[in-house]
């Protein structure tokens, strides 16, 4: 990595890298009698290991300029392998998680591994470790190669990668110290927050500047689902997060907003992450993997033009459903169940768009698992917004809400839709980012489509239905008015699908594992003798399942 | 005008309104402006084309 760089951007990343630990010093220093004091510990180390590393490799020769003839992959090989590593540990302790809540002594006493530390590393690890790292690595990948141009520079990629890691780092460090602002997703405290603000412009800049030297004229619409993930998501990210610290040697703030104003700007940002973070970039990499994979164009490019535009305006104003029956004002509730009704419009059209584009194709999904992943992500795209927009209306939240519905809810999209195009777009550009002929075993993709598969359909189904007894059971009442049931009789019912879920999500994990293992066999794999030979994308016969 | 309840609702339910319905008319005029169908065919075989794996320069 150190070697590619020219000298001068050597420096620049010997400047970043001392300012990083001179901050962390600062942090170390203000907050000694703080857990600030230990992130400041924390980012000390990032910035003077970096420094230390760069003063051993820093005479390394000037890279030739051959390098200009390639595109700029290095932050995407290692972007992947971020995002298996944190995949594993987020789904590790989603695993936990759901144990936790079958088996709740498996705290072991220590606050650190209480349920509510352990869930919003959870929640962080997957969303903003695994989903974070994925969208990072393809948008790179993506960029380059539909403007056929190269990255703009050799350093700020890297600053944007590890910059962003280094967040995921304190944010899932700082959870298991007990710190948190308490909004959900946005838990990390204000100066986490700022650091994220700076990586974010520098993240748009890149695509700015990228777009800005391309060479083809139109900007294919993977792009705009991708700019519209990093530009909205730094909006949200500001405006949720706007807070006043007690000192600053104290991690501790108090948000700008307060009662129903800042439930509502909470909920604007959290359901616009999901629509954001965990949609659009999303359909970015699926607009452009599933295309190229089925080696079929886009069956209706107009159409996904319509569906960014119609995500784009509607998903702002859905935010309120998350408060239904709330203090906030009935008609701001009414107009977040109206939008998000309407949203099914451009959800079921880019889901139905990818599915049209297979048609023809089905052959292809039946015996490449690659594809199939990303065939069966756009299919539970569908079956999640439907089931969205279903629970936003009032009467039918009034059921889901507070219940293991929202949760199944939750995974037919995570495991359903933002891990199995993960994993399908990883898989077929991995070959082609180490220059392997094929991966390391087409057999383990399969046996992780299935493990991922039955996976998510014993967790959905599990909670689906055991949301559906809560709800009912919370809601039922005897004919003198009373309640029937007590609140532990709900979690008795509970009991038996908590443990399913938790199995389910063990086929999930270990299909993670799988998929780690395979790429890192694919890596160790002897390169092939001529360079050439691999160059170009994708290697299709070799991937062949069953062969 | 007094910034209250009442009137950021009137704006909401008057100016959101046309806000929304203009954006709507301007993205699907230019979707399907036949002179842009072009652009967006090529735009399309994007992915698919066969073409070596290199940047311009
Ligand atoms: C091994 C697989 C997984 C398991 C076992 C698992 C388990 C869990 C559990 C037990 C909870 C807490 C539920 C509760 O509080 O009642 C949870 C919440 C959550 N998980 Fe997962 N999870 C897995 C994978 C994922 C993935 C891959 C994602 C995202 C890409 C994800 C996103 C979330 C989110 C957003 C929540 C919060 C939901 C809410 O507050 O409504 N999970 N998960
Ligand atoms: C048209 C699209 C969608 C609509 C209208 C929608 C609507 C909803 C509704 C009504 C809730 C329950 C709120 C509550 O009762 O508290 C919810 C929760 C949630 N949805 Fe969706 N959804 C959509 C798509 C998705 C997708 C694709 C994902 C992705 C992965 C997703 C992730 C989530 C998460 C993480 C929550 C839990 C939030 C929390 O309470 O922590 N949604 N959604």
């Amino acid at each position: 990595m150190i070697a590619d760089l020219t000298r001068a951007e050597r420096q620049w990343a010997m400047m970043i890298l001392g300012a990083l630990g001179i901050v962390g010093l600062a942090m170390a220093v203000a907050g000694r009698n703080d857990l600030l004091g230990i992130h400041g510990w924390i980012v000390l180390a990032a910035g003077l290991g970096g420094f230390i590393a760069f003063m051993r490799g820093k005479d390394a020769p000037e890279p030739s300029d051959d390098r200009l003839n390639e595109y700029y992959d290095a932050p995407t090989r290692l972007g992947i392998i971020l995002t298996l590593l944190w995949g594993v540990v987020g789904m590790g302790a989603g695993l936990w998680v759901a144990s936790l809540l079958a088996w709740p002594e498996l705290t072991f006493d220590a606050a650190w591994a209480s349920f509510g530390r352990l869930r919003p590393v959870h929640t962080s690890g997957v969303i903003f470790g695994f989903g974070g790292n994925a969208l990072i690595a393809t948008s790179f990948h993506v960029l380059q190669r539909t403007t056929r141009a190269r990255l703009p520079d050799q350093i700020s990629p890297w600053f944007v990668l590890l910059g962003y890691n280094l967040f995921c780092v304190i944010a899932a460090s700082g959870y298991l110290m007990g710190l948190t602002q308490s909004k959900e997703y946005a838990e990390p405290e204000w100066y986490a927050d700022i650091w994220l603000v700076v990586v974010w412009v520098v993240y748009f800049a890149i695509y700015m500047r990228t777009l800005a030297r391309r060479k083809e004229p139109h900007i294919y619409v993977a792009n705009w689902y991708y700019m519209a993930f990093i530009l909205v998501v730094a909006i949200l990210h500001i405006v949720n997060n706007l807070a006043v610290p007690v000192s600053f040697g104290s991690a501790k703030s108090y948000s700008l907003f307060s009662g129903v104003q800042d439930a509502m700007t909470q909920w604007w940002y959290g359901h616009n992450a999901v629509a954001f973070f965990l949609t659009a970039g999303f359909l970015g990499m699926m607009y452009y993997y599933l295309p190229k994979r089925a080696g079929r164009p886009i069956f209706s490019y107009r159409m996904s033009i319509i569906s960014f535009w119609g995500i784009t305006f509607m998903y702002m104003w859905a935010g309120s459903h998350h408060l239904h029956y709330t203090a906030l004002p009935h008609w701001v509730q009414t107009l977040g169940m109206a939008f998000s009704v309407v949203l099914l419009v451009p959800s079921w059209a880019s889901a139905g768009n990818a599915l049209l584009t297979l048609n023809g194709a089905w052959h292809k999904v039946r015996d490449d698992a690659v594809l199939r992943f990303m065939a069966l992500a756009a299919i539970f795209y569908g079956i999640t917004t439907f089931e969205g927009s279903f629970m936003a209306i009032r009467a039918v939240n009034s059921l889901s809400h507070y219940t293991d519905w929202t949760i199944g809810h939750v995974h037919a999209g995570a495991l359903g839709w933002v891990a199995m195009i993960t994993f399908g777009s990883l898989y077929s550009i991995v070959p082609s980012m180490w220059k392997r002929p094929s991966l390391y075993s087409a057999k383990l993709v399969e046996v992780h489509f299935w493990l991922a598969l039955s996976g998510t359909v014993v967790y959905v189904f599990a909670m689906w239905n055991s949301g559906v007894i809560q709800g009912l059971m919370w809601r039922t009442y005897t004919e003198s008015g009373t309640l029937s049931y007590s609140f532990i009789d709900s979690l008795v019912a509970m009991h038996p699908y908590y443990i399913a879920r938790a199995f389910g999500g063990l086929l999930f994990l270990l299909g993670a594992l799988v998929a780690l293992y395979n790429v890192v066999m694919t890596i160790r794999m002897p390169a092939p003798a001529t360079e050439d030979a691999a160059l170009d994308i994708p290697v299709q016969p070799a991937l062949q399942a069953g062969e | 005008m007094p910034f209250d309840h009442d009137t950021v609702v009137g704006f909401s339910k008057s100016f959101g309104l046309f806000y929304l319905v203009t954006l709507s008319v301007i993205a699907l005029a230019w979707t399907y402006w036949p002179s842009n169908k072009k652009g967006f065919d090529e735009a399309a075989r994007l992915p698919v084309r066969e073409e070596e794996d290199r940047p311009w320069r």
